[in-house]
């Protein structure tokens, strides 16, 4: 165990290191030294008057909201003697189902490679290249397998472990610590859910307190504020009063409280930028541009998936159709970021890797397989930035930050295995006899649910509403409210479903999200309940 | 037609006054069409169908019945037919342009240059060949620019296309390889040549033009209607001036996407108009964007008012227009084209929803049971948006009269309560206890 005071100087050691290795550290120091010309400046005072000239000039903001993202994405503080996969994921039941799913996807994907005969990598001819470049805005028009080495149309092995996400579910239903006897417990106590593993979960009073934003004495945004009525609203009014200067002083850290309340339209990209810290300097967009380079020079077999996931979900949802050739621009590209590395340090997932005689090759650079639904996860955003280079930007952030927790094992309180977890908790608990009759019909809660959570409810629900859930996600720092509105949604169709008798019917009564509206559900759920 | 076989509905005042309560509990309908409008007509409490040569007290006829017999028809005073006689006026093309330059002219005449550059919200257009040699000047002025050929009278996307050399146009009357019908027809019809507007606001590279309802009960005093839905249509391929054959690039109406190769009737082309508004506020911020459908609104009034003293006004009837609009890169509103009778045919279950529920408020604002005061601003899903002079949210009273902050009272693209509204507005149908 290592005290508070150890811990906090190998943290910021650490923060020092990372930032050290940015361009905004090259940026601030070349400002230190380019105001030395300047008159305040004054020798006798010198580390005084630089101090106040970057901070006049907003410099030090940048700074702190570099700092405020490294925190976010910082892997948990381990002892000295701790190895290194502790940072991953410290439960080891835990880390060794992860890295048997994975040998499982990889085996599938390699068996892919063997039967369709077709590398996976394979470098374009200058012809296709050209033609590429020439398409890279429309890709969307053209067939799914023009640009890859086979058309995926006839490939049925995509129906298979790596790619859908049923397996998943079944993978973490399956898990077991092996340390905990559960035979123990009082029959009251047992767990009537599909995820048995003791995780920590929290109930309803302690998320009361988390969650004092969401009460229902607080105003949220986003309930009506587009109806302009100027009497009903003063929230949205103390909202643009208040959120104007937050956007100006580009405050991270204020922009992330500000969101718990939700963003007002107009300003939510501004405000999603803030708290992810994402920028669309020139070496982003220089960033993004070799990216892009990258996917013309080569055509990877997963680039498969992608097109299949495009065509499949995004395309046809009645919304997000429109943004398909954003979709590929930013996927295509997201596939291939070695930036995505990163995240593997505090991801209890490893980056796919095989061989190709006998060399170790990554199937996919930025080291992350898509899956069928994967696209569902950039298409809100298209919502909201039409710059590719700034969306694609946002999105990585998104990833690394969030995303990336809803398909790997871990115990984190953002996984997916916590968030199914505590999901079904909070109906066993408030709703026992509508969890317990769904038992009895054969439509585990879990069953229906797990859809929403794998994807944070992109496309299920109408995208003005997802886009207000996924405010708080990141005013919250959390995926935890994604389970709370899972268990939310139950609550308020309880009365329909306590007269279904079979799953199939019971998802019938579930299958249409679309004209939820997600913060009076969670507000209810969390404040109205009784306990 | 409808004879005066009503007794029973008398009221002391005879039909002179409509009065609350003043209403018929049994409407008897005539309806020309087979799409959502039978099924609003059917659902309706107390309204019957009559067919063939039966008395009615409604008629939602198409515009072809009504070129016919309206002229032979004794129309009583409570009813109620759903087209104005001479509303080509306002829809077909060459005569609304013709119509809104010459309110232009007026109005910059009486008010000034400022004010009438308000109508400066359609593209440079020229009948032909009537204009043909105005069209030819305006058309040397600007070399390289395309045009738009529609003909006056079609609708769905016929027999449009563009053209960026004045042979294209010259060819095409003199082209051999156009079918001996095309050639027949064109000999009759007219044309009108319109300056294509080249920088479209695109989304994620596709154009798309707004679909917006609008309600007319009266010219003269003008009351007009806006209703809160309506839908962004796209078209299936992305925006390029280079390929101006293609039909399925540049026309946006549903009729024509659907032929287009890779249509997908489960995708659906269209967005609703609150998703619209939300993303163009996402994108542009609060204000930008209230300013633009302010410029929409205007577009409706000035329209409306160009046409006023050249439509024949008469109680009996209404008209539900459909206005096609279009956005430029910089956010500008383009009036496209008026429709007398938008389509009304549902293209997806949600579309249908939509226009069922347009269609009932539109019978709600018609009011043949007699339910409304006629003092409302708002009914289910329409705000009034013109009432013989600007309609404000606020309430303009001796007191707020000094104040300079008023709002239109329109909310295009905001959410649409409207069920709750009626709840509250309306009285339940006569014989019928409230819900």
């Amino acid at each position: 165990m290592m005290d508070e005071g150890t811990e906090l100087s190998l943290t910021i050691a650490q923060i020092v290191q990372r930032l050290k290795a940015t361009n905004l550290h090259s940026q601030i120091e070349r400002q230190a030294k380019e105001c030395l010309h300047r008159p305040e400046i004054q020798l006798e005072s010198l580390k005084e008057d630089v101090r106040n000239f970057l901070k006049a000039s907003g410099w030090e903001r940048k700074l702190q909201n570099a700092v405020y993202r490294e925190l976010h994405v910082q892997p948990l503080p381990r002892h000295p003697a701790a190895p290194p996969e502790h940072a991953k994921e410290p439960l080891a039941y835990m880390r060794k189902a992860q890295v048997n799913w994975e040998k499982r996807i990889l085996k599938s994907l390699n068996s892919m490679c063997t039967e369709l005969g077709v590398p996976l990598a394979r470098k374009r001819p200058a012809v296709e290249q050209k033609e590429l470049t020439n398409k890279w805005n429309e890709m969307g028009t053209d067939e799914p397998g023009k640009w890859t080495s086979q058309s995926i149309c006839s490939v049925r092995r995509l129906n298979t472990p790596s790619y859908s996400i049923s397996h998943d579910s079944q993978v973490l239903i399956s898990l077991r610590n092996p340390n905990h006897d559960s035979s123990e417990e009082a029959s009251a106590k047992s767990h009537w859910g599909l995820i048995q593993v003791p995780l920590h979960d929290r109930d309803i009073p302690q998320m009361r307190e988390a969650y004092s934003e969401l009460s229902l004495t607080t105003g949220q945004l986003g309930i009506d504020d587009h109806t302009h009525v100027p009497p009903v609203l003063l929230c949205y009014e103390c909202a643009s009063v208040c959120v104007v200067p937050v956007v100006n002083e580009q405050d991270s850290a204020a922009a992330q409280q500000y969101s718990r309340q939700g963003c007002p339209t107009g300003l939510r990209a501004d405000l999603w930028a803030l708290v992810l810290n994402s920028t669309n300097e020139p070496e982003d967009v220089m960033h993004y541009e070799q990216l892009k380079a990258g996917v013309i020079h080569h055509d990877l077999l997963v680039d498969n998936l992608i097109y299949k996931d495009v065509k499949l979900t995004a395309s046809n949802d009645d919304y997000y159709f429109v943004f398909e050739d954003f979709l590929y621009q930013v996927l295509l590209c997201f596939s291939r970021d070695t930036a995505v590395l990163e995240h593997f340090s505090y991801n209890s997932a490893t980056p796919p890797k095989s061989y190709i005689q006998g060399e170790p090759f990554y199937p996919c650079r930025g080291r992350v397989i898509p899956f069928h639904g994967f696209s569902m996860y950039v298409a809100p955003l298209c919502f909201l930035y039409n710059e590719p280079s700034k969306l694609y930007s946002v999105f990585r952030e998104m990833y690394v930050r969030y995303f990336f927790r809803l398909h790997s094992v871990s115990s984190s309180t953002s996984g997916i295995v916590s968030l199914c977890l505590q999901f079904e908790r909070l109906l066993q608990t408030h709703l026992p006899q509508l969890f317990y009759h769904l038992r009895e019909i054969g439509a585990q809660p879990l069953r229906i649910a797990f859809k929403w959570m794998v994807r944070a409810f992109s496309g299920y629900l109408s995208t003005d509403q997802l886009l207000l859930l996924w405010d708080r996600i990141l005013g919250y720092d959390s995926l935890e409210i994604v389970a709370v509105l899972a268990a939310a949604v139950f609550a308020f169709r309880a009365e329909n479903l306590m007269e279904v008798t079979s799953l199939t019917s019971a998802e019938a009564v579930l299958a249409d999200l679309s004209t939820l509206k997600v913060m009076p559900l969670i507000q209810i759920f969390l404040f109205a309940t009784v306990i | 037609m409808s004879k005066n076989k009503t007794a029973g509905y008398k009221g002391p005042h005879g039909y002179q006054k409509r009065k609350e309560g003043d209403g018929r509990s049994c409407v008897r309908y005539k309806c020309g069409l087979t799409n959502t409008i039978q099924d609003v007509l059917r659902q309706r409490p107390g309204w019957m169908e009559v067919k063939d040569d039966g008395e009615w007290d409604f008629n939602w006829c198409d515009v072809g019945w009504l070129r016919e017999n309206f002229d032979h028809s004794y129309m009583e005073e409570h009813v109620r037919i759903c087209h104005f006689r001479n509303h080509y006026e306002l829809t077909r093309k060459n005569l609304m342009v013709k119509n809104l330059k010459r309110y232009r002219k007026t109005l910059e005449r009486e008010a000034g240059r400022i004010e009438a550059a308000k109508c400066d919200f359609f593209p440079r257009t020229f009948e032909l060949p009537s204009e043909y040699h105005l069209f030819v000047e305006e058309f040397k002025r600007s070399p390289g620019s395309t045009w738009i050929m529609k003909p006056v009278a079609r609708s769905q996307g016929k027999g449009i296309f563009l053209f960026q050399k004045l042979k294209d146009i010259m060819d095409w009357k003199k082209d051999g390889s156009r079918s001996e019908e095309q050639r027949d027809e064109t000999q009759v019809e007219s044309y009108v040549a319109q300056r294509y507007i080249e920088n479209p606001y695109l989304i994620s590279g596709r154009k798309f033009d707004l679909r917006v309802y609008v309600l007319v009960t009266s010219y003269i005093p003008l009351k007009a209607w806006l209703y809160r839905d309506g839908f962004a249509r796209f078209s299936s391929t992305r925006f390029s001036l280079t390929s101006i054959d293609d039909q399925y690039v540049h026309l946006t109406n549903v009729a024509v996407q659907k032929t287009a190769p890779d249509y997908d009737p489960e995708k659906g082309c269209k967005w609703q108009m609150q998703q619209l508004r939300r993303y163009l506020t996402a994108r542009h911020g609060t204000e930008t964007i209230e300013a633009l459908f302010k410029d929409v609104d205007n577009i409706f009034v000035r329209s409306l008012q160009s046409v006023q003293k050249v439509i024949i006004n008469d109680k009996h009837c209404f008209e539900l227009y459909g206005y096609d609009i279009l956005l430029d890169q910089d956010l500008k509103p383009w009036l496209i084209e008026v429709n007398a009778s938008p389509s009304l045919t549902a293209s997806s279950q949600e579309d249908y929803e939509m226009k069922c529920c347009l269609l009932e408020d539109t019978l709600h604002i018609v009011d043949m049971e007699g339910r409304l005061t006629g003092r409302e601003k708002r009914v289910g899903g329409y705000d009034l948006m013109w009432n013989d002079g600007p309609v404000y949210r606020e309430d303009v009273n001796l007191e707020t009269l000094g104040s300079a902050c008023f709002t239109a009272n329109t909310h295009l693209g905001c959410v649409n309560d409207r069920k709750k509204q009626l709840r509250q507005l309306l009285k339940p149908f006569p014989g019928k206890k409230r819900i």
